[in-house]
């Protein structure tokens, strides 16, 4: 077959993906920029009115900023913690051990379960005083928290619920841990290394770039967390106190609720390049620890 | 490498660790067994018990009268039918363009279409919503089909791996016969990557039997709703009757359940091939 038949046959085999992205993707996007320069409300008006939304937003909206730090909580927490569980979950089922298929079976099943089932089990295992949590806390004479009904406690709430999740990358690390050289570890123990300096001066460096790969995939998730506090929130909005309002949920209640739709675009514009900060973050600090082999 | 009586200590205590962490992946699903089998009565007088003292399995019938799960399971499952099928079918179509027909441009756009799934969805969901309100659609199940008939980036990446592993000899072996690309996608390559196509099922099925957004933003009626916007809706109309609940949970993730039992495998491979991020 000649050059310009494949190019032909390339395009016809790609066109269903070049009209999602014109029409789904790309068209969106210059819709939104442009769009959050206006007073869009769906039905009646777009007015251009420059940069006002962004200057509404970092100077005289506070929930805005609520938001925001609701969610750099979150993720500040939950992505390290996460990630620090599965890997030390990992660690300790990359060894022979009895029953290593049904410890990975277990582990694993919270991950592939989401949905408002999920959040709706979470919400009874963190009930005050039928739930799960508190009722195992009395047995020991703790009083629990209220949780998901006390604004210190919240936000915890939900990285606890995420911690139970951390299976999902498990899978990752182990198969990582699986293809490090047996001969490094021999080698390292001749030398006299104790068990935790096989860890950090070899399992460590060797899985650095799985690490890399979920820190960045799972901030950018937990940053555009919304599901969960939609749901568990009592009003959908944030509650109490908006200590569960972040930031695409408020961006959804600009959207949606009040069809604030100009000023939502602008929100969805600035989440974009603080998401892409993180990620340029992401890549220019992991030149310090990330080991890749051949280097 | 260690010596004997240390290595057996560490084992026992990795092995004590792992059932501890075992026990709290594990007790939230037993705790929602029970609840479920509970009675309102039961539950509120607060005792640490995961066996009901009556076993109510009536709970499980009785939802279906108090919400109409019926109708959710139905909406859902055709929704689910039709957005696996079309997943699988034209994420492969796609994924085999970008593995094995060599097109000018090729690399930048699939550099293109690996930059999409860095974008937070929400920059698109409200011009998405703009466009479906204008067309008249809002309200109906295309907001929630449509978008699969065009393909996603990760299901395109996860397939296009498979893909490149389909040797180029057999597809030049093929021209040489005369056969086209249709043809060669159809006949040869599609075959060789079936375990590839159902883990994208499996996936797939995770992921719109679970969601919650789409219905949310786009469904009205209640006579639409799916599963997920049925089990948000009873949540507020239930006054917290927490074994409605989580009998209405354990349904809905049911089937969830029973697929990762029986299709395991599949889960494990599709997280493998993520893993793999190395382009090869």
């Amino acid at each position: 077959m000649n050059k310009k038949k494949e190019n032909i046959y390339g395009y016809i085999f790609i066109l269903p993906w070049i009209i999602g992205f014109l029409g789904l993707t790309l068209g969106p996007l210059l819709f939104s920029l442009a769009g959050s320069f206006t007073n869009y409300n769906v039905t009646s008006r777009m007015d251009f009115i420059g940069f006002e939304n962004y200057s509404r937003m970092f100077a005289h909206d506070d929930l805005f900023w609520t938001s925001l730090y609701n969610t750099m909580y979150f993720v500040l927490f939950s992505v390290p913690l996460t990630t620090i569980a599965a890997i030390l979950i990992s660690t300790m089922m990359n060894q022979s051990i009895p029953g290593m298929r049904i410890f990975r079976t277990i582990y694993y099943l919270p991950a592939i379960l989401s949905g408002v089932g999920v959040y709706l089990l979470w919400m009874q295992l963190l009930d005050p005083s039928t739930g799960l949590i508190n009722q195992f806390l009395d047995i020991f004479g703790i009083e629990g928290p209220n949780w998901l009904f006390d604004a210190g406690w919240a936000k915890p709430s939900l990285i606890f619920m995420k911690l139970w999740s951390a299976g999902g990358s498990m899978l990752l690390y182990l198969a990582a841990m699986q293809g490090i050289s047996k001969t490094l570890y021999e080698a390292a123990v001749m030398d006299g290394a104790s068990r935790a300096q096989l860890f950090f001066k070899i399992t460590l460096p060797m899985v650095s770039p799985i690490i890399f790969f979920d820190i960045v995939t799972s901030t950018i998730g937990s940053f555009q967390i919304f599901q969960e506090a939609y749901v568990m929130s009592a009003d959908n909005a944030g509650a109490p106190e908006n200590s569960l309002l972040f930031y695409n949920l408020y961006m959804w209640i600009k959207a949606f609720n009040v069809f604030d739709m100009g000023y939502a675009m602008a929100m969805s514009w600035i989440l974009f390049i603080i998401v892409l900060l993180l990620t340029l973050l992401n890549f220019k600090l992991s030149k310090r620890w990330v080991h890749y082999e051949g280097d | 490498m260690y010596n004997n009586g240390k290595m057996k200590f560490w084992r026992a205590f990795n092995f004590v660790l792992l059932l501890a962490g075992s026990l709290f992946m594990i007790a939230p699903l037993f705790w929602m067994i029970s609840i479920s089998l509970k009675t309102m009565e039961e539950i509120y007088r607060g005792e640490f018990t995961f066996i009901p003292e009556d076993i109510q399995f009536s709970n499980f019938t009785d939802i279906f009268t108090v919400a109409p799960f019926g109708t959710y399971f139905i909406n859902t499952a055709v929704i689910t039918v039709i957005v696996v099928l079309a997943n699988v079918f034209v994420n492969a179509y796609i994924a085999y363009g970008f593995a094995k027909i060599e097109f000018k441009g090729r690399g930048p756009l699939f550099i293109i279409v690996l930059s999409t799934m860095m974008l937070p969805g929400f920059i698109t969901l409200i011009p998405q919503y703009v466009i479906f309100a204008k067309l008249g659609l809002v309200n109906t199940y295309y907001p929630l089909i449509l978008p699969a008939l065009f393909g996603s980036a990760f299901n395109i990446f996860l397939l296009r791996q498979f893909f490149k592993g389909v040797p180029n000899s057999m597809i030049e072996a093929a021209k040489m016969e005369g056969a086209n690309h249709f043809q060669i996608f159809f006949k040869i390559a599609l075959p060789m990557i079936k375990p590839a196509l159902f883990t994208v099922a499996i996936f797939s099925f995770n992921g719109v039997w679970n969601d919650f957004l789409g219905p949310l933003l786009y469904l009205n009626d209640e006579s639409l709703y799916t599963l997920q916007l049925g089990l948000q809706v009873f949540k507020e109309q239930s006054n917290t009757q927490w074994n409605y609940l989580m009998a209405g949970s354990l349904l809905v993730l049911l089937p969830v359940i029973v697929l990762f039992f029986f299709f395991q495998r599949y889960f494990i491979e599709g997280s493998n091939i993520l893993g793999n991020t190395d382009e090869k």
